[in-house]
């Protein structure tokens, strides 16, 4: 391995096989208060057609076991807390630990949704403050909490779009969406009930103007576009995007997921968006956590409020707060209860800590990226000469030519201690490398990935192979993805263990 | 600003480097007019100590003190500290969606780990990463036997959540899926009798939740049968899966959506939570969700990775199974290690306390006179009663001794305004469900207002 | 991998060989390699109709998804059943033991306009120049 990797180097880390495999009859990680009424016999209470016997394959294990194999587990992964994600719009950044210990408070963590009102002002009170904050961010009349994720978020706003439509009598047919589009755009339009139609992106991955205008028609239901955009642009025509729209009685759906371009320093309602949602687990810094929870916030112009799904934040004449689900034009309930609270109470958590300086953070996230596009323009190729904000994309042309890709490259960052940046997306830039840093990279991280994506250029032109079969560092190098996909195994089973730990 | 990593000079040195004079000019792709003027008129800047006092704050607003006898969907169970000292852990908090399998074995062979458990707990052949929860599994899983069988009309038991049922609603409003609902009988249960005169051969799915929202259980093998027999198929919803300690899992269904938030999540008032579909292999294609697979690297080593994702909103876009792209990947590991650390007999003991302590719960509400217990069928941890006056009013009372009540059921069932669900779980003492029943007692003693 | 005269080839790729009033439907060599490694392939049911120009099938790998489309109209009378098993012979077998359905024609005037084997490969040798331009 070269010297020039500075960030990461080779440690040995603990090898762990499946908990069903170190599981040993007799073992047990929990042990409950002994019962205070008398003991019930299962399968008398239940009788025999309903009562279960045991449940095969099921962990017996320890609590030091499960503290070792889970800590093990732990160790194979590469996380925020250990440095950059440069992901490209999945705003890696800082996860506040005073927003985990909020949330696990007594009488936050512990609250149930179906408790009385007079007992729950203070989760309500969390959720008012939330909306109220997230508006003013936004530049928005109205909003709804409930939304899961943001492909959740996307739906719901859709669904008010489809309803409002329909309350002028034409629900219409179409969505446009831009070929740079996220793929939940596409696959949340065939859901809502509408067919999709792709508008081509023009020579600087905007918006293309006159092809929008051409294909707004009174079929169009609405637009859905990011912005900035995929490419890390702002769409500089969205005024004129939006008033295309108007004109023919479409509406402007903006997905938030690039936010962290926008806050406190441009609102998207003051832009002319009609419906849009927020990722609090990208721009609002609640964790991934491995892929989720998350939570998408639909926030819209007055006209949508009334087909808001249920329930409502409202505020009764004696000043408490409740939740109305009595709400004729309402599209209905996308979720049970009021949607992922516990997300939420982070997210305003994270907001309180910055109060109006989040326009810092901004600020410090477009410095951040521009300051790597600057670094690496010439090293790897700009698609696009406008001005980046949050992210940059490059393209892996000048590497092809000696073979080698982003997906390479991607894998070769790894051994750098880097996770990879976002590969392959947007589609209209073939070869993608979509780096999106984050306010929460110092000059330092940033520096250190500068120097090793300079690195691997290099290699890239001098020792291909190296590029090309990368990671060489990690605890397994690249997988069958081909085998995974032919012949699935998705499940442990007692009689296919035969392979040993490693 | 403590999140953020720079001093005032290495800012300087680094617009210096990009060639820009100031922060502004970074920004001048934005039209002029739409950048804002003036700071957002927010509350803060909070220093950690006063975020916590704020939170403190709104949590002594809430239920603090008071003993609960809530359930529908929602459950007290004891959760280990173990499960909060390793959930923390930051390679798993702040780790990202595990689509770089290499620096993310850690993420995938815990869902893998996770995909068995709900497999073994179930009855199932497959299962996937997780969905946002309970109640839109159960609607995936409804869109997934349209896609299965090409038929677009769903039968739905009353007996299955109210919100639940709205949720479908509402997804089903705009794909064309028609939802025809099942009454369910004086015993609680889908009536078996009307479901079989609805199910035909343009039936995708008979939807049913077991133990029901009355706590009741169905009979699922006769129901599968009504269902097999025209060729359409059982999906099975659970939202109390403690159950499956003790009761037997739904093995004749096509397909269960279950919520897994009693396997160590909190209430949190209402969320997250963590939904899981479980089926068979043959349906694998048509499940939503990621899924993650066992495989290995060019040396052989075993490894996990994310597979079939051509089901996905990522690459099959429009054509995809589902939308979802975050799911609810850290509920799914909490419930892992909840899960591992019961294990098979702490989670037989977990069960079996339940009921002992639920029918002894019901055993002292029905001494109650005025007092009897509706929907007189199996049941887990959860009944009905039904009580001589308005559920409502009576909560009030029960508020006075800081109870909270069974669920009025009248909220979601109009005709039931007399009839109260009740939960009771391994945590709820025997003081306190002696509380409860000589408070009700005093409660239904009182004169009406 | 030689393309065979007696086939008549689409400009999405897929062939067809023709014999009597039944052809038998696959995808080109080119198909397979721009593709990648195959993981499954999904099949109409024999008895399906099919029209020309439309989807009938997918053809997968890890991470795309591709439609096949109908060279010709028509009636599915048979399916390929080991491609279920054994989706990687359409990488080394396209032209042969990974047919993927035999269709009735229902209109073989259709067959006109289909490329042969001499256009085809002039087709592919220009989509081969765009992509390296």
């Amino acid at each position: 391995m070269t010297d020039k990797i500075k960030k990461a180097s080779r440690h040995t880390s603990q090898s762990e096989g499946l908990i069903f495999e170190k599981s040993a009859h007799g073992k047990r990680g929990i042990e409950l208060p002994p019962l205070d009424v008398p003991a019930i016999d299962a399968a008398a209470a239940l009788g025999a057609a309903h009562a279960r016997g045991e449940i095969i394959g099921f962990p017996e294990v320890s609590e030091i076991e499960v503290i070792r194999h889970f800590t093990r587990l732990s160790t194979w992964n590469y996380a925020i807390d250990l440095g950059m994600y440069p992901l490209g719009s999945c705003t890696m950044k800082y996860n506040p630990r005073v927003n985990e210990f909020v949330a696990r408070l007594e009488g936050i963590a512990t609250e149930h949704p179906y408790q009385p009102l007079e007992l729950s002002q203070g989760c309500l009170k969390i959720l008012q403050l939330l909306e109220t904050c997230l508006l003013e961010i936004t530049g928005m009349d109205a909003v709804t909490l409930e939304p899961s994720a943001g492909a959740q978020g996307e739906l719901t706003g859709l669904l008010l779009i489809r309803a409002y439509l329909q309350s002028r009598g034409n629900p219409r047919k179409k969505v446009l969406i831009p070929d740079s589009a996220h793929g939940t755009n596409p696959a949340t339009a065939v859901i809502a009930g509408y067919e999709v139609e792709n508008i081509k992106s023009e020579s600087h991955g905007q918006v293309d103007v006159e092809r929008l205008r051409e294909q707004v028609t009174e079929d169009v239901a609405a637009l859905m576009i990011t912005n900035p955009s995929t490419i890390g642009v702002f769409e500089q025509r969205i005024a004129e995007i939006a008033e295309i729209l108007h004109a023919k009685g479409a509406l402007l759906y903006m997905d938030g997921a690039n936010m962290n371009a926008l806050a406190g320093v441009a609102r998207p309602g003051d832009f002319g968006v009609d419906v849009m949602h927020l990722n609090l687990h990208k721009t609002f810094s609640t964790p991934h956590g491995g892929g989720g929870p998350g939570a998408g916030p639909v926030l819209m112009k007055k006209f949508l409020e009334p087909f808001r799904p249920v329930p409502v934040l409202t505020v009764k004449p004696d000043g408490t707060l409740a939740l109305d689900v009595n709400r004729p034009r309402s599209i209905g309930r996308v979720r049970a209860y009021c949607g992922n609270f516990g997300v939420l109470v982070r997210a305003l958590a994270y907001t309180l800590a910055y109060g109006p300086g989040i326009r810092q953070a901004t600020e410090d996230a477009v410095l951040n990226a521009n300051y790597i596009r600057k670094k690496l323009e010439g090293v790897y190729d700009l698609p696009y000469s406008l001005p980046s904000m949050h992210e940059v994309v490059f393209s892996d042309a000048r590497q092809k030519k000696h073979g080698v890709s982003t997906m390479d490259i991607a894998k070769r960052l790894i051994d750098y201690g880097f996770h990879p940046y976002t590969t392959a997306f947007p589609l209209i830039v073939p070869g993608a490398l979509m780096v999106e840093p984050t306010e929460s990279e110092s000059k330092e991280e940033c520096d250190l990935f500068v120097d090793a994506m300079r690195a691997i250029a290099e290699e890239a032109a001098t020792n291909p192979e190296v590029v090309k079969t990368a990671p060489h560092s990690t605890r397994v190098g690249r997988l069958d993805e081909v085998g995974a996909a032919r012949k699935p195994i998705l499940r442990w089973k007692p009689s296919a263990s035969g392979e040993a730990a490693d | 600003m403590r999140y953020l990593p720079k001093s005032p000079s290495e800012r300087q040195e680094m617009l210096a480097a990009i060639g820009a004079k100031s922060i502004e000019e970074l920004f001048a792709s934005i039209p002029a007019a739409h950048r804002l003027k003036t700071p957002l008129r927010l509350p803060g800047p909070l220093s950690e100590m006063e975020i916590i006092e704020f939170f403190k704050a709104r949590a002594a607003e809430n239920s603090v003190g008071y003993t609960s006898f809530l359930g529908a969907g929602v459950y007290n169970h004891h959760r280990s500290v173990v499960t909060d000292a390793l959930l923390q852990r930051g390679e798993f908090l702040t780790s990202y969606t595990p689509y770089q399998a290499e620096i993310s074995q850690g993420t995938l062979q815990a869902i893998f780990e996770f995909q068995s458990l709900m497999c073994q707990l179930t009855g199932q052949e497959v299962a996937n990463a997780s969905m946002y929860d309970g109640s839109t599994a159960l609607t995936e899983a409804a869109l997934m036997a349209e896609r299965v069988t090409g038929r677009s009309r769903v039968l739905m038991a009353r007996s299955v959540h109210p919100e639940y049922r709205q949720v479908l609603a509402t997804y089903a409003r705009n794909s064309g899926l028609q939802v025809e609902e099942i009454a369910f009988t004086a015993s609680g249960q889908l009536d078996a009798a009307a479901l079989r005169s609805a199910v035909s051969s343009e039936v995708a799915a008979v939807i049913v939740q077991s133990p029901n929202f009355f706590g009741v259980l169905e009979e699922i093998p006769a129901l599968a049968e009504i269902a097999h027999a025209k060729e359409a198929l059982l999906v099975v919803g659970i939202t109390e899966g403690v159950s499956l300690g003790a009761v037997r899992p739904p093995a004749e269904a096509d397909i269960v959506a279950m919520e897994g938030q009693s396997f160590g999540l909190t209430p949190s008032y209402g969320g997250p939570f963590v939904g899981v579909i479980a089926s068979r292999e043959k349906y694998v294609r048509q499940m939503p969700g990621r899924l993650t697979g066992q495989t290995v690297d060019a040396q052989g080593r075993r490894g996990f990775v994310l597979t079939l994702a051509t089901r996905e909103q990522h690459i099959r876009r429009e054509k995809a199974t589902s939308n979802i792209c975050t799911n609810q990947a850290l509920c799914a590991l909490a419930a892992t290690m909840h899960l591992c650390l019961l294990g098979k007999e702490g989670l037989r003991e977990q069960a079996q306390q339940n009921l002992s302590k639920a029918r002894f719960a019901l055993a002292e509400l029905e001494k109650i006179p005025g007092v009897r217990r509706a929907f007189p069928g199996a049941f887990f941890n959860e009944f009905v009663i039904e009580l001589p006056r308005s559920v409502k009013l009576v909560n009030a009372a029960l508020l006075r001794d800081k109870i909270i009540g069974p669920l009025a059921l009248g909220v979601f069932y109009p005709e039931l305004s007399k009839r109260g669900l009740v939960c009771v779980t391994e945590t709820t003492t025997r003081v306190e469900m002696e509380r409860f029943a000589a408070s009700l007692r005093r409660a239904l003693a009182q004169p009406l207002e | 991998m030689p393309y065979p005269n007696d086939f008549r080839y689409t400009d999405e790729h897929e062939w067809i060989k023709v014999s009597g009033d039944t052809g038998t439907v696959g995808i080109t060599d080119y198909a397979q390699h721009e593709l990648g490694d195959v993981v499954f392939v999904e099949l109409p049911k024999v008895g399906a109709k099919i029209s020309a120009h439309q989807s009938f099938g997918t053809v997968e790998s890890v991470k795309a998804v591709s439609e096949i489309y109908a060279p010709v109209s028509g009636e599915v009378v048979a399916v390929n059943s080991a491609l279920a098993n054994s989706p990687e012979q359409l990488n080394s077998d396209p032209h042969g033991a990974a047919w993927l359905i035999k269709v009735k024609l229902s209109n073989p005037g259709e067959l006109s306009s289909l490329m042969d084997a001499a256009a085809y490969q002039k087709y592919i040798a220009e989509k081969q120049k765009e992509a390296s331009a």
